[in-house]
């Protein structure tokens, strides 16, 4: 119940009144909320949830199939080989699974805005972010994620690292940062999307498309591209830098060791910029409608 | 109109859109378009009031903006002394919104479901949910549809519940755009019915755009019309003939077929209509029928007679056109 401080008001004040906590703890309330709704949502129709949870799994499971029958006619593939490949496949793979499980329905933001039911979000008491984030959850990408963990296992097993307790550390880190990378990339692209309503192929082709390329070792690609997902869209700090950390071998463009040990640094300035752009779309869509 | 203690406040308010229209492959034209063109009204807690308008008069612009979802280009406006677009989610705890159009209801799940995430989300206090529920669910006779998925709910069925989604959390204000849009005669009446009640025994302050007049006639004393983005009319549904020019109509039956009825003393008066003994007489709506009816009783073989109210819809389709040629 409220604490009503004049007593003279007391009779105007609802009980559930507002209390001013923090957006964050909010929101990551309001998400778990509305997630166990789409939950239950999807309960609805079993049999459709197994269906779909294990089409995921052998979808992005044949990606990796294409890759072992590559290496059934080479031996190395940008001088790397099979087991190293797993590596960044798995990585990779797991990082994008665990962003996409998170944040991956973002890009029905679009279709938000122009059929107008961003506005019964916005009467909400709930930041719009969380309830954005939580839309059409489902529990089916769990698939893409038990790929990649197995791929990366994989990679681990056969491999023969020369582990030091910070290389231990370098995986949990890597796959925690690298999913907040690919997930600051999905919130920006949805911000974007207040802009421009057809952009979820623009913000597709960043995330499904970076995700396809950091599959393969930074080695097969042109310089220029290796730059522009190191600098511009930082992808190469999702799985490159750390794996090859772990692996011991060089860094693409003559980086300095240390930089596989950015990946949390760049996810924060990631989440910075994603946060911002979030809110300069929300303001926009709060001046012009759509 | 800014002094005084109004719920809900506005004064001056505007909404200007910039609306960008291709004129070449890369070239494009910049227009204003001023939806809300300087509103200024004052609703008073408690008060019932229909907002209406033709499509595009700025009425959906601005609910958005008394919810907090648009923020105005100019203007004040305060909601229960809250500023809207800057504190939306602590207003969003003390009102409630139905867009007749838009379900917020989970389409897969009970409707006992949707109930639950509002009780959470809001953090209803568990008894007041439990009392608010039971309540709307036994006035807008939603008991036998608690366990039913919403999919499997007529239209009718989802706006009860819908309007009921929206209750749960104690609003104190109750904005409801379009709300009995698409539904049969048996749900408008119920709804109707539910939100009469709610006014007059909650004192929930209610605000509502519609397209049906006949809302306005059985829930609002007072209606504002808007057009263009403007103010046309603030005041009882009664006074809105005196401002649209309307007619009432005076139906005369006479003993046998005559030539059309004509008064010398009358000239304001009309004969439009004649169908054997049958004759129908326009006069000014403000003007009383008494002396007309003594009239015409002194002068013809008078054997019944009835006068017709004039058409609510016609008096705004009227204001609309004159507005509409100035």
């Amino acid at each position: 119940m409220a604490e009503v401080t004049e007593v003279s008001r007391a009779v105007e004040v609802p009980d559930a009144v507002f209390v001013e906590r923090s957006r964050l703890v909010e929101g990551v309330r309001a998400y778990g909320l509305i997630v166990a709704m789409w939950l239950r949502s999807t309960m609805a129709y079993r049999a459709s949830f197994a269906m779909t949870a294990f089409g995921n799994f052998a979808a992005t499971g044949f990606d990796f199939v294409a890759i072992l029958l590559m290496f059934a006619h080479v031996d190395e593939l940008g001088g790397y080989t099979l087991p190293e490949i797993a590596l960044l496949y798995g990585a990779s793979g797991t990082a994008f699974g665990l962003a996409d499980l998170v944040l991956g329905s973002m890009d029905r933001l679009g279709r938000r805005v122009r059929d107008g039911t961003l506005d019964t979000l916005l009467v909400r008491p709930v930041p719009v972010l969380a309830q954005v984030a939580a839309d059409r959850f489902a529990l089916r990408r769990l698939g893409r994620i038990t790929q990649g963990l197995l791929v990366l296992g994989y990679g681990l097993a056969v491999l023969d690292i020369a582990w030091t307790p910070l290389k231990v550390v370098m995986i949990p880190l890597m796959l925690l940062s690298g999913a907040a990378i690919f997930g600051a990339v999905f919130v920006g692209g949805a911000a974007f999307q207040f802009f421009a309503q057809d952009a979820a192929e623009v913000q597709n082709s960043f995330t499904y498309g970076g995700n396809t390329l950091l599959q393969y070792p930074p080695t097969v690609f042109a310089k220029d591209l290796v730059r522009g997902v190191t600098f511009v869209v930082p992808l190469a700090f999702v799985n490159w830098l750390p794996t090859l950390y772990v692996l011991g071998r060089e860094y693409p463009l003559g980086l300095p060791e240390w930089v596989a040990f950015l990946p949390p640094v760049v996810a924060g300035v990631c989440w910075g910029l994603a946060g911002a752009a979030w809110r300069a779309g929300l303001r926009s869509y709060r001046s012009t409608g759509n | 109109m800014a002094t005084g203690t109004g719920f809900i406040e506005l004064d001056g308010v505007e909404k200007v859109f910039e609306v960008r229209r291709r004129t070449g492959f890369l070239r494009s034209e910049r227009r204003e378009v001023r939806a809300v063109d300087g509103i200024g009204f004052r609703v008073e807690r408690g008060e019932m009031v229909g907002y209406i308008g033709p499509n595009g008069a700025g009425k959906s612009t601005t609910i958005k903006m008394l919810t907090g979802i648009l923020t105005p280009s100019g203007g004040r406006l305060r909601v229960a002394g809250i500023d809207p677009s800057r504190e939306r989610t602590r207003l969003a705890h003390r009102i409630g919104v139905v867009f007749g159009q838009r379900t917020t209801l989970w389409w897969d799940l009970p409707l006992r479901d949707s109930y639950r995430l509002v009780h959470r989300m809001y953090r209803v206090p568990d008894a007041r949910f439990r009392e608010n529920l039971e309540r709307c669910v036994e006035l807008l006779d939603l008991g036998a549809l608690l366990d039913v998925p919403v999919r499997q709910l007529s239209l009718g069925q989802r706006m009860r519940g819908d309007i009921a989604a929206a209750l749960l959390h104690d609003p104190e204000v109750l904005y409801l755009d379009e709300p009995t849009i698409g539904l049969d005669v048996v749900s408008k009446a119920k709804v109707r019915g539910f939100l009469r009640d709610l006014n007059a025994e909650r004192g929930t302050t209610v605000l509502l755009t519609t397209h049906d007049l006949t809302d306005i006639e059985q829930l609002c004393r007072r209606v504002m019309v808007i057009d263009h983005g403007r103010l046309m009319y603030d005041g009882a549904l009664a006074g809105l003939h005196e401002v649209g020019e309307s007619e009432r109509t005076l139906v005369v039956d006479l003993e046998r077929e005559l030539p059309p009825i004509r008064l010398e003393s009358e000239p304001s008066v009309r004969t439009v209509k004649v169908e054997g003994p049958r004759q129908w007489l326009a006069f000014p709506a403000s003007g009383s029928a008494a002396p007309l009816v003594a009239r015409i009783a002194a002068e013809y073989p008078l054997v019944d007679l009835s006068v017709r109210e004039p058409d609510i819809e016609a008096v705004i389709a009227k204001m609309y056109a004159s507005a509409e040629a100035r």
